[in-house]
């Protein structure tokens, strides 16, 4: 069994008032956070995903409970002490346009190094190794200011490496990147909790990426508490489905998306799975539920180019591209019940 | 020069605190906090206490504190406000504000007092490097390396907030202890020489911007020397120019470092996107 190195009991956040006015933001945490993992944190806007973070980075007291970092309470750290055991990512853009990133991971050397800041010999390897690790380092003599916001993460995560320190904390470290360097990030991550052992703990509104890269998840819910797991399990105990629940949408459990919610009838699909799962999608879109039933309106899909659309009443069209068969479904307005075969 | 090194360091130091190109101790009213104590001092007590050039040397102390204590002053007020207000164009707009408010309270002391304590009081408040005599030139000297000095212990921790404060809390700075020690040796310097020079704008807004384009850095360990010495060489050069060729025309310091300082914040704010030397 690993030993988690950071360990919440009955941990309640939020901001401490003036005289008994106290805001509690959430209450009750009992987290684990375990090495060699990417945590990802998710939860809706306004449920206390930063302000989970900021306790956790010392930032901000605990209004109560305990929170043990590795070996001891967190309280009990000094700030130095602090910036060798954990070391954060945050979502705001900095702003330092002017210095290089190879300067920039250097900062991450800052306790380590004397009064003057020099670096030496042995510093300037792990910035080197660092900088190789989140692979920018063949960007090391740009400026900040020149990077892409995924070149930026990137060199932001680098400094954390080169703090060397256990654990890594990231505020929505994808919250300004485009898809494909979200994922390049979350894979960074991953790789990185994994070679090096750190425990990784990310907050995300991406359900979709947190359910793919994460090895373990934190649901954090307004008022509910918060539930922990494999997200795998997580979406087979049926954990996600009242999560994400708002008005009008609802979480699929087999696909594990927020679908919207359906107001039209179920609608059959068979055939080609390739096809069938697209139809599937076009059909959530427009407001009818994809289902197994054989009855019409069904939808029966041979191919990609044949898709043959049976309407209650059993007449049958024979359509080539899914566009046609919704402009099908639509004008003989297939509300109740039906199917479309593919 | 130690007069235009000490706005020079002052200024970035600021800029690097409030993460802000714009700071400055003209433009955050912390010359006019400085210019208020002296005033208060000279206007109250006699001009023969404070006028520059011929006054006793004794009367400096008292100016000193006089500044400092303005200048400090007004800096705990925009701290309070820089907690308070997070926009940093807002809390560029209170620095003015409070900048106009000292001035204010400066017109009023003049209304109230006698007529040669306000003549001394607008002499010095043009501005001049040249009012700094002999005698009392080691006085400053220990003085400005009083706030000099730190401000070069301080470099490490100044690159670490380059990142702004949340990450150089994490990386082990002891931020409100280096807030504090920065504010100290801003107030220090602007107030020594608010206090033998006069109130003179630009300088301290425009000289780590110029130190910066050169350098192409933010990184402190180079830019804060060269800093320094941009600073002596503008204050050198703003001290020639004051002499109006071919007359024994002498013009008031801040007429002149508008003249370099302007034109450079000008250019610094059309090209804010495009230099990439800025936080």
């Amino acid at each position: 069994m690993k030993q988690p190195v950071i360990q919440t009991s009955e941990l309640c956040i939020g901001y401490a008032g003036k005289g008994r006015k106290s805001k509690v933001v959430h209450d009750g945490l009992n987290l684990d956070l375990f090495p060699g993992e990417l945590t990802c944190l998710l939860g809706l806007n306004g449920v206390g995903k930063s302000t989970l973070l900021r306790t956790l980075c010392g930032f901000q007291p605990p209004l109560a409970g305990y929170i043990q970092l590795q070996d001891k309470p967190l309280r009990s750290y000094s700030q130095s002490e602090l910036s060798l055991a954990l070391g954060i990512v945050l979502t705001e853009k900095t702003n330092v346009g002017g210095i290089t990133v190879y300067e920039l991971v250097a900062l991450g050397r800052h306790p380590y190094t004397g009064f003057f800041g020099r670096l030496r010999k042995q510093d300037r390897d792990i910035i080197e190794r660092s900088l190789q690790a989140a692979g920018i380092a063949h960007k090391a003599q740009s400026y900040v200011a020149e990077l892409s916001d995924g070149e930026r993460q990137k060199a932001m995560i680098a400094k954390t490496l080169a703090q060397e320190c256990p654990i890594v904390l990231l505020d929505e470290p994808t919250a300004f990147l485009d898809v494909a360097a979200r994922m390049e990030t979350l894979m960074l991550l991953r790789r990185l909790a994994k070679e090096q052992h750190k425990a990784i703990l990310l907050s995300t509104h991406d359900i979709d990426q947190a359910i793919r890269m994460g090895d373990n998840l934190w649901l954090l819910g307004k008022d509910l508490p918060v539930i922990c797991g494999t997200p795998e399990d997580l979406i087979l105990n049926h954990a996600f489905d009242s999560f994400f629940g708002k008005e009008g949408m609802r979480f699929d459990p087999s696909t594990g998306r927020l679908n919207p919610d359906a107001t039209l009838a179920p609608v059959g699909v068979e055939g080609d799975p390739f096809t069938s799962h697209w139809v599937g999608n076009a059909l959530i879109r427009n407001g009818w539920k994809p289902s197994p039933v054989s009855r019409p309106p069904y939808i029966r899909c041979i191919d990609r180019h044949q898709i043959i659309l049976t309407l209650p009443g059993g007449t049958q069209k024979t359509v080539t591209s899914i566009r046609d068969m919704l402009a099908g479904m639509t004008e003989n307005s297939v509300t109740d019940d039906g199917m479309v075969r593919c | 020069m130690l007069a235009g090194a000490s706005l020079a360091v002052s200024g970035l130091l600021l800029q690097t605190l409030f993460r802000n190109p714009l700071a400055g101790p003209s433009i955050l009213g912390i010359s006019d906090g400085a210019s208020l104590g002296v005033a208060l001092v000279m206007l109250s007590f006699g001009g023969s206490l404070g006028r520059l050039g011929d006054g006793p040397a004794g009367g400096y102390p008292a100016i000193i504190l006089a500044a400092f204590a303005g200048a400090c002053v007004i800096l705990c007020v925009i701290l309070y406000f820089s907690t308070k207000v997070h926009n940093t164009v807002m809390l560029l707009i209170i620095g003015i504000m409070i900048g106009y408010l000292a001035s204010s309270l400066i017109s009023i002391l003049n209304l109230y007092a006698a007529a040669d304590k306000v003549h001394s009081y607008v002499m010095w408040g043009m501005g001049s490097f040249s009012g700094v005599s002999l005698g009392q030139l080691p006085l400053f000297t220990v003085c400005s390396l009083a706030g000099l000095l730190p401000a070069i212990l301080l470099i490490k921790p100044l690159n670490a907030l380059l990142l702004g404060e949340r990450y150089a809390a994490n990386l082990g700075v002891q931020v409100r202890r280096t807030r504090m020690f920065i504010l100290l040796c801003t107030g220090l310097l602007t107030a020594i020489t608010t206090a033998f020079c006069g109130p003179v704008a630009f300088i301290g807004l425009a000289v780590p911007h110029i130190a910066r384009l050169l350098l192409g850095s933010s990184n402190h360990k180079m830019l804060l020397p060269l800093t320094l010495l941009t600073g002596s060489c503008i204050a050198l050069l703003c001290n020639i120019l004051m002499v109006v060729p071919g007359t024994d025309v002498i013009l008031p310091l801040n007429a002149v470092t508008p003249l370099i300082g302007a034109p450079v914040i000008i250019y610094v704010i059309l090209n804010r996107k495009n230099i990439q030397y800025f936080h």
